[in-house]
């Protein structure tokens, strides 16, 4: 049995999830910002911040998603773990709606679901010593005493590579790679079966990104977790996932294997993405690629049709009247795209 | 130039000794410096020296004090002599007891009612920064119409209403002097509430009451602290102004503000100055040393040395 299948069955096992069945599913999930203005705050407007968001994460797995700035994907990754409230949709984990739950189920139920935070800076309260903001979760929930805690706080910080004198130390005094594998331990600390990273890397040098992916990673096989992994940068994202959602523009725009997605994207935006990103090889770096113009248009005023037609090179009459809906294209399984002219077809 | 040079070279062996620390891989703590930066001001230094001595003078003003305030001698009006320091009142008492009685009006009054003021300042300015909308609008409006009153007037009013005593001219400035205290409280939990340590606590599944005292309160406590020992020297003047009017400590208790107002008459202004200059100076020098006090902590709280985190 392989790693990835060992982690799977672990995590299913964790869940209580039936076999095939995903951890958690967004179904169509819609988080609208009202714009006020006037004198009597009137709402003028609609900032779409995520617009009709569907996939699944099954357990094990590492669902990525990556996309320009402003695409919406952090907001769905807050949207998950229900630090925002969203407009409409469902976010469905463990079988259960978390809409549908009241404040105390939902209180509980979250705890399995938990978060990484892009600025290892600003996400642990610089007046508190590494050891009790770890402890804080377990002494908080009542999961164990004092010395309890302490002896698992020593546990998880020995598990993301740090040793147990920095229990003592406050986060001013870390370096940021070493604060975010503190922001790693601490979202462990409640056992979640979930985690939303977002964007961890994305602060860090180069060299500490590597070792922060190993040990996400690393943690992954070991506890049996499932990721949803936020990002911008497609090498950290190729590294890590499973498969891959491409979001513009509050929506989801290709779904793919990680191997499908860069082997042969179908999306136009995909392609872009791809090609934006600086190829390791020097002998590809001549081959012809395919350049964006202009910027992602406001998410208050999004284009008719298919969002990204303002920047398509391939944007025909179609794509500027009528949306394309996400399908599953001509081979159909599990890689989908919303084009109406997806890449590799012949038109 | 040595002047110059000394400093230079001073320079050179904190930033030798900050690096050292740093080598040896702890850097200094928040708390040390912060005490190092306010002793750096030595008026700050100077001022925290007079605000204890006045703080152990209250405390321990029947040792202190020559004799009873309230006793009265056989000589009224006296010149100050080796019987009586500072002379007596008009009345035959000892000046130099009531004033240091008077310190104790002075200090529980301006700590009593800042205390009050904080507490409540602190929590409904927690209350409006962090549920914001309705409950911020509703809250920050009656601030705004606590605000526009003209303060000194307002508590002239309520301590006349419920009469004058120590705990009433206390309660009257504690529960009129919050809206200050709440909008700073308030300004600071609007950005900290966007902190990322705060959202994951909400992850963690913390009560609202743990977030917002534990995580949040810690991190907006030091304009809070600088403008609470200001409100203290506030406090001390409008005590001492609320007594000179005859609406504080009610006579024969002894304050600073009733023993001022006891030495009005022109002739005790131009002969008799042993009435009226130590409980002039008394409130002056308090007032200018906790001042200094709350320059130095604004200077070491609110510096961006540490709190720059990269």
């Amino acid at each position: 049995m392989s790693a990835t299948e060992l982690t799977t069955r672990k995590a299913r096992e964790r869940a209580g999830v039936p076999d095939g069945q995903p951890l958690l599913s967004v179904q169509d999930l819609t988080l609208h910002y009202p714009i006020r203005g006037g004198i009597v705050s009137r709402q003028t407007g609609t900032v779409r911040a995520v617009d009709g968001v569907s996939f699944d994460v099954f357990p094990g797995e590492t669902l990525g998603i990556v996309g320009e700035s402003g695409c919406g994907k952090s907001t769905t990754g807050r949207a998950i773990i229900r630090l925002e409230n969203p407009t409409s949709g469902a976010v469905v984990f463990e079988g259960r709606d978390l809409a549908g739950l009241n404040t105390r189920e939902l209180r509980r139920v979250r705890l399995d679901l938990q978060m990484v935070f892009q600025d290892p800076y600003s996400s642990l309260n610089p007046q508190k010593r590494i050891g009790d903001l770890l402890a804080e979760p377990l002494l908080a929930h009542r999961r164990a005493s004092r010395k309890v805690a302490g002896e698992r706080v020593t546990e998880m910080l020995d598990r993301v590579g740090l040793s147990a004198q920095f229990k003592g130390r406050y986060p001013h005094e870390l370096s940021g790679g070493q604060r975010q594998r503190v922001g790693i331990a601490r979202a462990l600390m409640l056992d979640p079966t979930l985690l939303v990273l977002d964007e961890p890397v994305s602060a860090l040098d180069v060299s500490i990104q590597a070792q922060v992916l190993n040990l996400l990673r690393d943690l992954q096989t070991e506890l049996g977790l499932t990721y949803v992994f936020i990002s911008h940068g497609l090498g950290a994202v190729r590294y890590i996932s499973d498969r891959i959602v491409v979001m513009y523009l509050g929506k989801v725009m290709e779904v793919a294997t990680t191997a499908d997605l860069f082997a042969g994207p179908r999306h136009p935006y995909t392609e872009t993405l791809l090609d934006a990103y600086p190829a390791p090889n020097p002998h590809q770096r001549g081959r012809e690629r395919i350049v964006v113009e202009g910027d992602v248009p406001n998410a208050a005023k999004p284009p008719s049709g298919c969002v990204f037609h303002t920047r398509c090179p391939f944007a025909r009459e179609k794509c500027r009247t009528e949306e394309p809906r996400l399908t599953g294209g001509a081979q159909g399984g599990s890689h989908a795209f919303a084009c109406h002219f997806p890449l590799g077809e012949a038109a | 130039m040595s002047a110059a040079t000394t400093r230079t070279a001073a320079a050179a062996r904190s930033a030798a000794a900050r690096a050292v620390a740093a080598s040896l891989g702890r850097e200094e703590s928040y708390l040390r410096s912060v005490v190092r930066r306010f002793f750096k001001h030595r008026l700050a230094g100077i001022g925290l020296v007079v605000f204890v001595a006045m703080i152990l003078v209250a405390v321990l003003a029947p040792l202190i004090a020559p004799h009873d305030p309230n006793q009265i001698f056989d000589e009224f009006q006296a010149a100050p002599s080796s019987a009586h320091l500072l002379g007596t009142d008009p009345v035959g008492r000892d000046v130099l007891s009531r004033l240091v009685f008077g310190t104790r009006v002075s200090i529980t009054v301006s700590v009593g009612a800042v205390s009050v003021y904080v507490v409540i300042g602190v929590c409904l300015g927690l209350a409006a920064g962090y549920y914001g909308k309705v409950v911020d609008a509703v809250l920050m409006r009656v601030a705004d119409v606590f605000m526009s009153f003209p303060y000194f007037m307002v508590i002239l009013i309520l301590v006349a209403v419920i009469g004058p005593s120590l705990l009433n001219i206390t309660l009257a400035i504690g529960l009129l002097g919050w809206p200050v205290i709440s909008r700073l409280v308030r300004g600071s939990v609007l950005s900290i509430k966007n902190q990322d340590y705060v959202k994951a606590g909400v992850s963690l599944g913390y009560s609202t009451p743990k977030i917002l005292f534990q995580h949040i309160l810690p991190n907006a406590l030091s304009p809070i602290i600088v403008n609470a020992t200001f409100g203290i020297a506030n406090a001390i003047i409008l005590e001492s102004g609320l007594s000179f009017l005859g609406l504080g400590v009610r006579p024969p208790a002894a304050s600073w503000g009733n023993m001022l107002s006891d030495a009005q008459s022109i002739t005790v202004m131009t002969s008799q100055p042993w009435l009226w200059l130590p409980p002039g100076i008394a409130i002056f020098v308090t007032v200018l040393a906790i001042n200094f006090v709350g320059d130095g902590l604004r200077d070491a709280l609110e510096s961006r040395e540490t709190k720059s985190h990269r």
